[in-house]
């Protein structure tokens, strides 16, 4: 009896736990999702209200610019050129990374670990001691305040780490396979596109989302090397509501929510393949 | 002399196929840094184009470390780190445990786990700065409603509570790198000496001591060196939450780079900083990727 108990309360205990840590997880967002729906007004009432009493599309509208008593804060132009900035310097350090990856996944040459090292360690110079040259170089280049010279830095910024990534995924298809198309007589280009790069698709998709999301996510360089609506990309944007004296917090909620539903979006369709990718790929023989 | 040449191409196509990424990293981070490193050796303002062709030597580096209040900034970014991964490797291991304990929603749970992996810094910074604001907070509003406290805490505003407010932020944001990690280490762990223990007696401590712990450190270490290439993110969080305030409590040392080469124009003075924040994080990643590579030839040795 005691016994069946105690386990019973193991149990229960386990479950609380378990909901305690969803709730720290998931709340802070949901709270600020929450906010994007309500008026500012709501927000800062004293005491606070806690149920919603009004549920409103006027934050989103307020920052697209529908509305009348508009901020002048042009969130779409943000949005393009995050957009465009991200997509670009993804698609480029895809192609870069998948011709890195599978030379350290298929060869065997020497000092390789020095390399992967070598590469991981350009990727860990802090974003913020990088803006210092790349700002004063970009200046004098006249690339300062365009999307080419962020997607440039941001190109760079993924390789590495999409290198580390596309690495793994080509290990874990068996060489045999394109030995065999080999024998049969592809060449191995062909052997490549026809076996290994189908076999990889799904996990190249996958480092393809998480180098989006780095760029998308990126505020650091993106801070110090934009400073116009040619470039300036949405987390730099955010800040813009801060300007001011009081800040403004369901249009920053909206802005938010923008920022972050294409990343939770992309981030659950190749959650799987990205978990494969990480602890398999990082050298090993 | 044909098979030469084949052994030839094979020696070369590696280094073909990895030479746009070399490429790259050598015009757009190497580069910068080799000019980065000659401005540290000037006394460049922005303001004054002129200065950045007086070479002065060392002197700005000189000039760093004989300040004290560098030294306290630089002090703090270490014990900032230190406490904020090794509170997400102790986090991320326990909801590891739990979930690999959990049958029912085990899916759910990891996916909802994964997702302030992907939250941009600055949205984290600016979620917290929002609920921890001490007027209208979510977290005050609570504790006020709930009658715990009847005054406004200043979470952002009072010195220590602050550096407390950003670690929170800091360890919100990561403890999924080590939680999912260290999850997928539990899952690919064997059944077999798991059980070979329990028959011989050994209480779940020792079992996890012994057994599981060292299986999963490899998966630890992947963690650690993911997170080592990019703490400098903590600059986001703390510009958003406090900017550094107040008082320069909460300056850490990436911020303290932005506000001498930006806000005070003193860019040979931000460049030898940056250069010492450079080396600290290459330190960090080479120590947990070498730590990375030794723990998995150990395990390639026992299997």
């Amino acid at each position: 009896m005691s016994r069946a108990l105690k386990k019973r309360l193991r149990a229960t205990g386990l479950w609380l736990t378990t909901f305690l840590l969803m709730v720290i997880i998931s709340v802070p967002g949901l709270w600020v999702v929450l906010s994007a729906f309500r008026p500012n007004r709501e927000i800062l009432a004293r005491p606070p209200i806690w149920i919603p009493e009004q549920v409103t599309l006027n934050n989103f509208a307020k920052i697209f610019g529908f509305d009348e008593g508009q901020v002048a804060i042009p969130v779409l132009s943000y949005f393009i050129n995050s957009l465009v900035i991200a997509l670009t310097s993804t698609v480029i350090a895809l192609v870069i990374g998948m011709a890195g990856g599978y030379a350290f996944a298929r060869f065997r040459f020497r000092f390789k670990n020095a390399w992967f090292l070598g590469l991981m360690l350009f990727r860990t110079v802090p974003g913020i001691a990088l803006s210092l040259p790349v700002f004063m170089l970009w200046s004098r280049l006249g690339i300062i305040d365009t999307k080419l010279g962020l997607i440039i830095v941001y190109v760079s910024l993924n390789v590495p780490f999409t290198i580390w990534l596309i690495d793994g995924f080509f290990r874990q298809i068996p060489a045999s396979l394109s030995e065999a198309a080999q024998v049969d007589g592809c060449t191995r280009w062909q052997a490549f596109w026809r076996i290994e790069f189908p076999l990889a698709r799904s996990g190249i998709a996958a480092a393809g989302v998480f180098a989006f999301l780095t760029s998308w996510n990126e505020y650091a360089l993106a801070s110090q090397l934009t400073r116009s609506t040619d470039s300036k990309t949405l987390p730099v944007g955010l800040m813009d509501f801060t300007s001011q004296f009081t800040i403004d917090w369901a249009g920053m909620s909206a802005m938010a929510v923008i920022i972050i539903v294409p990343a939770l979006i992309l981030t659950f369709i190749v959650q799987k393949h990205l978990i494969a990718g990480l602890t398999f790929g990082g050298v090993k023989g | 002399m044909l098979r030469y040449l084949r052994t030839r191409q094979a020696k070369l196509t590696p280094i073909l196929l990895l030479s746009p990424a070399l490429f790259t990293m050598l015009f757009v981070v190497a580069l910068p840094l080799v000019f980065s490193l000659y401005t540290s050796l000037t006394p460049y303002r922005l303001i004054r184009p002129e200065t950045i062709e007086i070479f002065i030597g060392l002197r700005n580096y000189v000039r760093l470390f004989s300040d004290p209040d560098f030294w306290e900034v630089f002090g703090r970014t270490i014990l900032f780190l230190l406490i904020a991964l090794n509170l997400e490797f102790l986090f991320g291991l326990g909801i590891a445990l739990l979930i690999n304990r959990i049958t029912w929603g085990q899916r759910t749970l990891r996916t909802i786990m994964m997702f302030p992996m992907m939250f941009s810094p600055v949205l984290v910074g600016f979620q917290f700065k929002f609920i921890f604001n001490d007027n209208i907070g979510v977290l005050n509003n609570a504790l006020q409603s709930l009658g715990i406290t009847d005054q406004a805490i200043p979470w952002l505003v009072d010195r220590e509570l602050a550096m407390f407010s950003i670690i929170f932020a800091e360890v919100w944001m990561s403890t999924s790198v080590f939680a999912i990690l260290l999850l997928a280490g539990l899952f690919a762990m064997p059944r077999d000496p798991l059980e070979a223990a329990k028959v011989d007696g050994c209480n779940s401590w020792q079992v996890f001591r012994h057994i599981t712990l060292p299986f999963i450190m490899p998966f630890a270490f992947i963690a650690m060196t993911i997170r080592s290439l990019d703490v400098a993110r903590a600059f986001d969080i703390v510009t958003v939450m406090t900017g550094g305030g107040p008082a320069g409590r909460t300056e850490l040392l990436w911020t303290l780079i932005a506000r001498t080469g930006y806000e005070n124009a003193r860019m040979g003075q931000a460049n030898a900083m940056a250069y010492i924040s450079t080396i600290l994080s290459i330190a960090f990643t080479y120590f947990f990727f070498t730590k990375l590579v030794a723990a998995r030839r150990f395990m390639g040795g026992a299997e």
